[in-house]
């Protein structure tokens, strides 16, 4: 079978974790933690709500975080915790302002709109695992995992595929809106800023000409609204479009990715993959629990919140550790095995309550396609580095690159 | 093949009308329906649901009762001999 | 743990085979139980949900046949339906049946549920048309007549059923009147504040609804079928179909005579599902869960007897655990149950009925999405999420760490200012 070089001693066990507690975050925010910040969770969830010496709140338990995912008294909306006003989109709105545009969006984004970019999905991976070609080797995130979200997102819109190209530029630079960093440099604000500006004539020149030809793509969907949404219009529009544009494409990358990587370091669970191609529905799940793409969010909180034998304060920034709840022993039997079809299996991995992932049935459906595809397709896929080199940002977690060897590409 | 949604558990997020239509149904605009007696056609719809649900309320398996009871073949095996029953 | 083998020797005997039976039975196999499980029914069917017997089976939207409950696995059960259960002898360990048979058992679970209140005269709820709803053929038959498109359908009593049934003869383009002797429906559960606001829909949406007035006569024609009902107000009606739904009575009279202490609320229990014998003394080998149960909860005083589907899910595995493992794990879970009319998904979370105060704490009563906080004695002891079922859970935290009332929530979508009305005072128990 596949043999992956130099497979990362994981789990590191919590004693290894020697940082003081109120320091924990602060390294799972350091890039140096990307490969494996599980045991820091672990280390976290000994005190699942957690002070960090900068003010923040950790929560880390499953309970804690069910708890204020759906509570009244935490908010979205950064500016309640003292925060510069960050994005106007939905993603970042409380009620009742989320609530109305978030109807807006459902009343569009239905089953019948996701049942049609089901061959188009098939149609991607097939070019783009093509276009791989008689290599043995490929960059599974630059090749494969990377384009296609873009691709579908953009089918999803009725961008015409002349301009997708710029789309996926836009969509590189924007993915790391989505994870409020400290960090970020000017140079990289200044790019954003850029892409913000482009994206957003591209948009204002697209809702004009659909407000002139409506089409069966979304666009044209939010300006008409729905049973159940009022249209969108303006800059409601065009916002909503670039949220959807931003959270449903790294994500989406680094489900595909974490997907294939899982899979080579879990050798007898690809085995039993092949042959029982159904194990996917409930893997996908899994994968989002055990390597989720959003490992944490950000919340204010409106008010005092008692919990876990602690209060946190009014106006304090809280961080859900999402990934650190779906492996909450508490939760979960074996939390840090890779149990491909477990049930049940309730998992933070698209968020939960009011904010609750628009795209997962999307999300979903590319994973259950493109995983059984590359796994048919791919002979004899060993990972060349493992672990592999990690994007930096710690919100949103998922390999830079994932170099694979193969002996070829199936037809 | 039977299915059932803890309603109580359930929150509409309305995850399994996009695993299965033919199932399941938002009415209004919170209500969740479902048919529970689906067509065994729809089985793998079904499972997808089951898996995509965000509180895991959703159970599928045969129709309760006798019949489902592989080792209790009425005919051959009665009651009297094994359950206790005392006259 | 000694006292409490399960070895294969072992016999359970579980009396009511539905909701609460089922999952009880399913909750011993998943406990690892290898010994008989013995499911007694008095219906003649496998278990089968009830909730849409008032929903969608009586819309005709689907079939009562495919009510069945699914199993999640091999139980392994012995089946007696159609064959009730008529006493218990505690001393020997014994449950005698209907046709005679008498089966012994190490444990026993009474799982017998309730049945439908009848209208308390004899002949008149003999009349044809007469019916109310609590098994799958009340629901065909109930069907049956709405779809035959009766002039008016006159509903008694707008509980939580009652108010289901007016829903479903509305959706059906049906007249209906419904009676309530109180001052608003769904009063009893949710409080005088939300029974207003669920009379107003009601009447939104067409219903004929009769507050602070009861049915005192039915009368028939000379072949015995429904023709009219006389209020109390005087005003008398035209009808063929009269649904009572006047509540439900619990299966206990079979437990006469057996030592256990059983009254109105069923069967008296311990945390543990344990029932309470006439001593007060919990019996280790015969439990009791679901509607037939009552029980004191450590949030609320007295006992709590909860006729609801999740209780009955709950409860039945917390009597699972103690015939496995003996009184280790207590049922506290909070009462929780939904409801579905008129368009709207109701939850409710706690013991709105209890309250002293209600108050809107996030969105908007006319907008028909909100969620109402209840309060007693100063602490949140209840809520109601209409059409916002993401929000629940958040509010039986509230309760069960007994947070002061009207809580501070500051929540982003909270009405400004927030209004905390006062209820009247109802009794304990
Ligand atoms: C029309 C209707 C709508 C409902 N809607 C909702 C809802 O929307 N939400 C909600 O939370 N709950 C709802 N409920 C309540 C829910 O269905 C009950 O809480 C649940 O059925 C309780 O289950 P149980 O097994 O304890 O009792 P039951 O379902 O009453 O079952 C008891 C069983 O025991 C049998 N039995 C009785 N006596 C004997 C005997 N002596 N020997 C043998 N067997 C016997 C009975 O025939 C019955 O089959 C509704 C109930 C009805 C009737
Ligand atoms: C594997 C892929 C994905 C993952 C893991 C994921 C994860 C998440 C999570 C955790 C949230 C909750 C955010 C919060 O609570 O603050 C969220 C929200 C959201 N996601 Fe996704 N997502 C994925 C794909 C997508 C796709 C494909 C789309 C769009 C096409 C999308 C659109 C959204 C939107 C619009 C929200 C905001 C919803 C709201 O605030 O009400 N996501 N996602």
């Amino acid at each position: 079978m596949s043999k992956s070089t130099g497979v990362a001693s994981r789990p590191v066990s919590v004693s290894d974790v020697s940082t003081p507690r109120a320091e924990l975050f602060a390294r799972v925010l350091d890039p140096a933690s990307r490969a494996n910040p599980y045991p820091l969770y672990a280390a976290l969830r000994s005190e699942p709500v957690s002070r960090q010496s900068d003010g923040t709140w950790v929560v880390s338990g499953f309970d804690e975080i069910a708890a204020l995912l759906h509570d009244p008294r935490i908010s979205s909306d950064m500016t309640n915790a003292g925060q510069s006003a960050g994005g106007q989109s939905l993603i970042m709105q409380d009620p009742p302002n989320h609530d109305r545009l978030r109807a807006a969006v459902m009343g569009r984004f239905t089953p019948e709109v996701v049942e049609s970019l089901r061959q188009e999905v098939h149609n991607l991976i097939d070019g783009l695992l093509d276009a791989v070609g008689s290599g043995t080797s490929l960059d599974l995130v630059e090749e494969i995992a990377y384009p296609l979200p873009v691709s579908v997102i953009c089918a999803l819109l009725g961008i015409p595929p002349q301009d997708e190209a710029r789309f996926h530029g836009w969509a590189d630079t924007l993915a790391r809106t989505l994870d409020l960093d400290p960090t970020m440099s000017r140079e990289e604000q200044a790019a954003i800023d850029h892409a913000f500006t482009e994206l957003h004539h591209y948009l204002e020149n697209l809702v004009a000409d659909r407000a002139e030809h409506r089409g069966d793509d979304l666009v044209s969907g939010l300006l008409t609204g729905g049973d159940r949404g009022e249209p969108l219009r303006g800059q409601e529009l065009l916002i909503t479009v670039r949220l959807l544009l931003i959270a449903g494409h790294e994500t989406t990358v680094n489900l595909i990715t974490n997907g294939m990587l899982t899979l080579l370091r879990h050798p007898d669970i690809l085995e039993r993959f092949r042959r029982e191609p159904e194990l996917v529905v409930p893997m996908v799940e899994e994968l989002v629990r055990y390597e989720p793409s959003v490992q944490f969010r950000y919340r204010a909180a409106l008010a005092d919140i008692e919990i876990a034998g602690t209060t946190i304060p009014r106006g304090s920034v809280v961080v859900l550790l999402l990934a650190a709840g779906s492996r909450d022993p508490g939760h979960f039997t074996d939390p840090d095995s890779f149990v491909p079809d477990r049930i049940p299996n309730e998992h933070f991995g698209f968020g939960g309550g009011i904010h609750y992932c628009i795209g997962a049935p999307l999300a979903r459906m590319e994973a259950q396609i493109v995983l059984p595809e590359l796994v048919r397709r791919l002979i004899n896929p060993r990972l060349t580095m493992d672990p592999p080199p990690y994007r930096p940002t710690a919100a949103l977690r998922g390999p830079r690159h994932l170099w694979i060897e193969v002996d070829g590409i199936r037809p | 093949m039977r299915v059932m949604v803890d309603l109580a558990r359930c929150q509409s997020y309305g995850q399994c009308v996009f695993a299965a239509p033919e199932i399941f149904e938002i009415s209004g605009q919170e209500v969740l329906e479902y048919d529970s007696a689906p067509s065994d056609e729809w089985r793998l719809h079904a499972l997808r649901a089951r898996a995509a649900c965000p509180v895991q309320a959703i159970t599928i398996g045969p129709a309760a009762g006798p019949g489902q009871d592989l080792r209790q073949p009425p005919a051959t095996r009665p009651a009297a001999d094994s359950v206790g029953v005392l006259r | 743990m000694s006292g409490y083998p399960s070895s294969r020797s072992e016999r359970v005997v579980i009396v009511g085979a539905s909701l609460t039976g089922l999952h009880a039975a399913d909750a011993l196999r998943d406990g690892g139980f290898t010994g008989h499980i013995t499911l007694v029914g008095a219906e003649p069917h496998p278990p089968y949900d009830r909730p849409p017997l008032s929903k969608r089976v009586l819309a005709g939207r689907m079939s009562a046949d495919s009510t069945g409950l699914p199993q999640r696995q091999d139980l392994d059960a012995h089946w007696r339906l159609g064959n009730a259960a008529v006493a218990l002898d505690r001393d020997a360990r014994t449950v005698t049946l209907e046709d005679g048979t008498t089966l012994g058992f190490d444990k026993l679970l009474i799982a017998t549920g309730t049945r439908a209140r009848r209208w308390p005269d004899p002949d008149e709820a003999a009349l044809t048309g007469v019916l109310s709803i609590r098994t799958r053929e009340d629901a065909v038959e109930l069907q049956a007549r709405l779809a035959a498109r009766p002039g008016r359908v006159l509903v008694i009593g707008a509980g939580f059923v009652g108010s289901e049934v007016a829903s479903v003869c509305r959706e059906l383009g049906l007249d209906v009147t419904v009676v309530e002797r109180s001052a608003a429906p769904l009063a009893g559960a949710l409080g005088a504040w939300a029974g207003t606001a669920a009379g107003r829909l009601q009447r939104r949406h067409g219903v004929d609804l009769r507050t602070d007035t009861s049915v005192v006569e039915l009368e028939g024609d000379a072949d015995g079928r429904l023709r009219r009902a006389r209020l109390s107000d005087g005003a008398v009606l035209d009808v063929d179909v009269a649904v009572v739904a006047l509540g439900a009575v619990r299966n206990v009279e079979w437990l006469a005579g057996s030592g256990l202490t059983v009254d109105s609320r069923g069967v008296r229990c311990d945390p543990y599902c344990r029932a309470v014998d006439a001593d007060g003394r919990p019996c280790d080998d015969i439990l009791a869960a679901g509607d037939v149960a009552c029980w004191p909860h450590p949030l609320y005083e007295g006992l709590l007897a909860v006729e609801h589907w999740d209780n009955a899910v709950r409860q039945a595995r917390v009597a699972a655990t103690t015939i496995l493992h003996g009184p280790v794990r207590e049922h506290t879970a909070l009462p929780t149950f939904w409801s579905n009319q008129f368009g709207l998904n109701i939850k409710v979370v706690g013991v709105p009925g209890r309250a002293d105060q209600v108050a809107v704490l996030q969105g908007s009563v006319e907008r028909a999405a909100f969620v109402a906080a209840y309060g007693r004695g100063g602490r949140v002891i209840g809520a109601l999420a209409v059409n916002t079922p993401r929000a629940l859970d958040a509010y039986a935290e509230m309760i069960s760490r007994r947070m002061s009332f009207p809580p501070d929530l500051n929540a982003a979508d909270a009405p400004d200012p927030v209004h905390v009305l006062d209820l009247a005072v109802p009794a304990a128990g």
